[in-house]
């Protein structure tokens, strides 16, 4: 079923005939990192203006896979079980040499999560339920808004926005630029992207077909229908499949785009030609990056930030990341709890995460995309020997798939469990009533298992010790105590904690 | 002890992007040369002749 565009009201804005105070925080972009940011915002009682040069959600499904991370931040958005009811769940992917099998994963074989590993939903269902939230929020969206210049002062920045009514000009604390990966507001301050771009195009394309094909992530590399290239085959909802065939570099996008060899070639990897064409697009490999994400008043968040090459599914996750490590800081800085300085923090988080993701996106474009020479005899080589042993099979890379990174912390810790080691998202375990992501989050939270908490004036969740619970978060141990941040990274742990250790771990994740 | 065909490589990716660096710059002359060198250098760590035998043997296969 084709997706049914529903334009949103554009409304004039008062500016154009009274000015408008000082915002707090303008959203330049209302795809799904802007409006989650203004949702994450609003959660911690910020309101921001999202402008947008659009009317409608994102045109073709783009991104589409929802890493579990990102599905516990939508949730704390209030989004989570609406994406997960309407995606479609997979944990299972295949990879193909030819037309044999090589080897297949399975993401999350363990039980005691809220959320799947992955769910994939097309980008204009994720913008649809965030724009339906933000509006249930009375966030103030601004429609067919084109913000045409930007000026940085030395506490505020001014824009000018272009409506159908004319321009007008207003001033904000705070500007968020979620505005992609050809950021606009990234050009008009002429900053340059540091990077890679590789010599390698892909297509992508939503079909819509009755299909029987599995809930799974299909790659092949060299398959016989599509010779000397790579292609992927993932489901989504409603009947559509996204299919991404390698092109090569020596193509003409626009020509590659024309139905009249678009369907040709789908019609290859399906099998037959019982199918609707939805949507068609060219990419090219790139994995750069922003040197810093923050100039003074102006903040960048997403795409506008960083992009990198497809595959791992690092681009909506990436910016959701963005957004999560933000969001707290900078509302604790407008609230005046937090100095300006903590904003480092987010930029220091996410350039790290943001390089992980690059170097990740870039070793596997490097693995789909050999060079001709020894780096094609190596790729082949693998994929010779992944069929027959075991060890070849963790050197085949059709894309690593988005997991939060661990931010480097220096916090206290203690001999528990890795997984929920500082600078590591809270792991999910089910607690008696709904789950660990529920109650965590939100503010700094002590999390006080098989012991009391000190007084330090923090909320403290003080779950009944399940299995899930212990193995996840006590290991050996009979009892600790967890800081936790907003964004549910663990900020610090100890075996024992005194209110003023407490207090010193707090502080520091201020970063004062 | 029979070869070990097991995943043995903590780091998968770290390791293969180390192997390509290691060749980065090489023309395909010198990478073969390059390779030439580090089989044998691997061969001698290894120092076990039934395992050397077993794994030319399976590099051999299906080439």
């Amino acid at each position: 079923m084709t997706y049914a565009y529903q334009p949103f009201d554009y409304v004039k804005p008062i500016g154009l005939t009274t000015p408008e105070p000082r915002h707090k925080v303008i959203i330049i972009g209302a795809g799904p990192i802007g409006l989650a940011m203004a949702i994450e915002l609003a959660n911690h009682g910020v309101q921001a203006t999202v402008l947008d040069d659009n009317n409608v959600v994102s045109v073709g499904s783009r991104a589409i896979c929802w890493s579990k991370r990102s599905l516990e931040i939508l949730d704390r958005l209030g989004v989570g079980e609406r994406a997960v009811t309407k995606g479609v769940t997979w944990k299972v992917g295949r990879t193909f040499h030819r037309d044999t099998e090589v080897f297949n994963f399975d993401l999350l074989p363990e039980d005691g999560h809220k959320m799947p590993a992955f769910v994939n939903l097309q980008q204009y269902f994720v913008e649809q339920y965030l724009a339906e939230r933000a509006q249930e929020l009375n966030i103030d969206l601004r429609w067919k808004n084109r913000v045409i210049s930007v000026d940085q002062h030395s506490e505020f920045a001014s824009i000018t926005v272009d409506t159908p009514d004319g321009r007008y000009g207003l001033e904000a604390d705070w500007v968020i630029a979620c505005d992609g990966a050809r950021s606009p507001i990234r050009e008009m301050m002429g900053l340059e992207f540091d990077g890679e771009l590789f010599e390698e195009r892909f297509l992508i394309a939503d079909i819509e077909m009755q299909g029987d094909f599995a809930s799974e992530r299909w790659f092949w590399f060299e398959p016989t229908f599509h010779s000397g290239q790579s292609a992927l085959l993932h489901k989504q909802p409603d009947n559509i499949y996204r299919i991404d065939l390698q092109l090569g570099w020596g193509t003409d996008p626009e020509i590659e785009k024309r139905p009249e060899n678009v369907i040709p070639r789908i019609e290859k990897v399906v099998g037959h030609s019982d199918f609707k064409l939805d949507w068609v697009s060219v990419y090219t490999f790139q994995c750069r990056r922003l040197r810093s994400f923050v100039y003074n008043r102006i903040l960048f968040v997403g795409d506008s930030a960083h992009v990198v090459s497809p595959f791992g599914a690092r681009g909506g996750n990436g910016g959701l990341g963005d957004v999560d490590a933000l969001g707290w800081r900078l509302a604790a800085v407008i609230k005046g709890v937090a100095t300006v300085e903590t904003l480092q923090g987010y930029d220091r988080e996410r350039c790290f995460g943001a390089d992980e993701n690059l170097l990740n996106s870039s070793r596997s474009t490097r693995f789909m995309s050999p060079a001709d020479g020894v780096e094609r005899l190596f790729r082949d080589a693998v994929l010779h020997l992944a069929g027959r042993t075991d060890f070849a099979r963790p050197m085949v890379n059709s894309g690593r798939l988005s997991k939060p990174c661990v931010y480097p912390l220096d916090a206290p810790d203690a001999d528990l469990p890795q997984a929920a080691r500082p600078g590591a998202v809270a792991p999910d375990a089910p607690l008696e009533t709904g789950w660990m992501t529920e109650a965590l989050g939100g503010d700094f939270v002590l999390l006080a298992l098989g012991c009391d908490a000190a007084e330090v004036g923090l909320r403290v969740v003080k779950p009944a010790l399940n299995e899930a619970v212990c193995r996840r978060y006590l290991g050996d141990a009979r009892q600790a105590i967890y800081l936790i941040r907003p964004d549910q990274v663990v900020a610090a742990r100890w075996l024992s904690a005194s209110a003023a250790e407490i207090q010193t771990a707090l502080a520091q994740s201020w970063g004062s | 002890m029979p070869l070990n065909t097991k995943n043995n490589i903590a780091d998968a990716d770290g390791f293969y992007a180390n192997l390509l660096a290691t060749h980065h710059g090489l023309s395909l002359a010198e990478s073969h040369a390059l390779n030439a060198r580090l089989v044998l250098i691997l061969a001698n760590h290894i120092g076990d002749t039934p395992v050397l035998s077993e794994a030319m043997a399976l590099a051999r296969d299906g080439s």
